[in-house]
């Protein structure tokens, strides 16, 4: 068992039991439903199979990097665009990695790298409101890690599975699941005014970038560019205070 | 399965895998310059902006009034349950029932 020793002589422990992890990641099953369903169907009618879509979510595991590698193998982008646009869309991870570090740095280091496959938004955020920064076991990340995927290849195999029969809901917006996980994490993550400066700024940037740059260099550009200027206003205040 | 979308999900996996395990497992958070953490610091909200932007001003790729632009309309109440709520389902669910709302309304002429 884990304990973690705070000021004074209050001991509070961190979870540790995969059974722990299994109930935390209960309602991220849940949010993975709708969205993983929607991007089956959507799939299919991308033109993927269902052994396709059961190998993506299974290797890649990334709901936004599936919809879009999906949607741009659809569009007959290149594979080296599809493979560039994915690598920028979950370079938001390596925060999500680093702020999870202190968390696991009592676990042998192979752990930690076997672990760290199962980092998306919804169970960084899960695991970092619980523990906290306070270190916690293996089993306890299992349990987080392993039920939230198997819940999403499950889903997204189920919607592939009835892909044909449930084409008739990409009729009703289901294609909007992906846009409205992204509202939920965005608006998770706007806790300053900096934080909604920034998104204004990627957001009128990027639309400003479909308009004017090369296919899909748009979110690139705004990302690194609004996340820049977030940097430096938030690094000229730091400095003048 | 075709051997060309083999490879590119093989390609998806492994820069999906790299930026999730190396801060993790080599980089310690205090090795990393502070202007660099200050930038990582935004990637999450700039990229998710980023790429709502176009969904929700450009759907289709082009601009469209507002009252014709169904993902606009229905990120409305998805904005407003996620601020109440904080809950991915419940969010999820809200936008694309609006979503489904606008489009059985969409024949009656409202917009």
């Amino acid at each position: 068992m884990l304990l973690y020793r705070t000021e004074g002589a209050a001991v509070t422990a961190a979870p540790h039991s995969f059974f722990h992890g299994f109930r935390l990641a209960l309602p991220i099953v849940l949010g993975y439903l709708p969205i993983g369903l929607a991007f089956g169907v959507l799939a299919r009618t991308s033109g993927l199979s269902v052994g396709e879509v059961a190998a993506m979510s299974i290797l890649v595991y990334a709901g936004s990097s599936q919809f879009i590698g999906a949607g741009m193998m659809a569009a007959g982008a290149a594979p080296g665009a599809i493979v560039a646009t994915t690598f920028l869309v979950n370079l938001r991870h390596l925060l999500m990695s680093a702020a999870l570090a202190p968390s696991v740095s009592a676990l042998p280091p192979r752990r930690q790298a076997v672990l760290a496959f199962w980092l998306t938004d919804e169970t960084f955020v899960a695991a970092s409101t619980e523990l906290e920064g306070r270190p916690t076991s293996g089993a306890f990340l299992a349990g987080l890690f392993w039920t939230s995927h198997l819940g999403w290849v499950l889903a997204t195999v189920g919607g592939a599975w009835l892909g044909g029969r449930l084409a008739w809901l990409s009729h009703w917006g289901l294609d909007f699941a992906l846009p409205a996980m992204f509202i939920a994490l965005l608006v998770m993550q706007l806790n300053e005014r900096r934080h909604l400066a920034v998104a204004l700024m990627a957001a009128l940037l990027s639309v400003l970038g479909a308009v004017y740059l090369p296919a899909n260099y748009n979110v690139l550009t705004a990302t690194v560019l609004a996340a820049a200027a977030g940097a430096a206003w938030s690094g000229r205040t730091e400095g003048a205070s | 399965m075709r051997p060309q979308v083999l490879l590119i999900i093989l390609g998806m996996a492994l820069v999906t895998y790299v930026p999730r395990a190396l801060p993790m497992t080599v980089l310690s958070r205090a090795s990393l310059p502070g202007w660099f953490r200050r930038w990582l610091g935004f990637v999450p909200v700039a990229v998710l902006a980023a790429l709502l932007g176009p969904v929700l001003l450009l759907p289709s790729g082009r601009w469209q009034p507002v009252w014709d632009n169904l993902p606009l309309l229905a990120s409305l109440p998805a904005f407003w349950v996620a601020g109440r709520t904080r809950s991915l389902f419940r969010t999820v669910l809200a936008g694309l029932a609006a979503m489904a709302l606008l489009v059985a309304l969409r024949p009656f002429g409202i917009w």
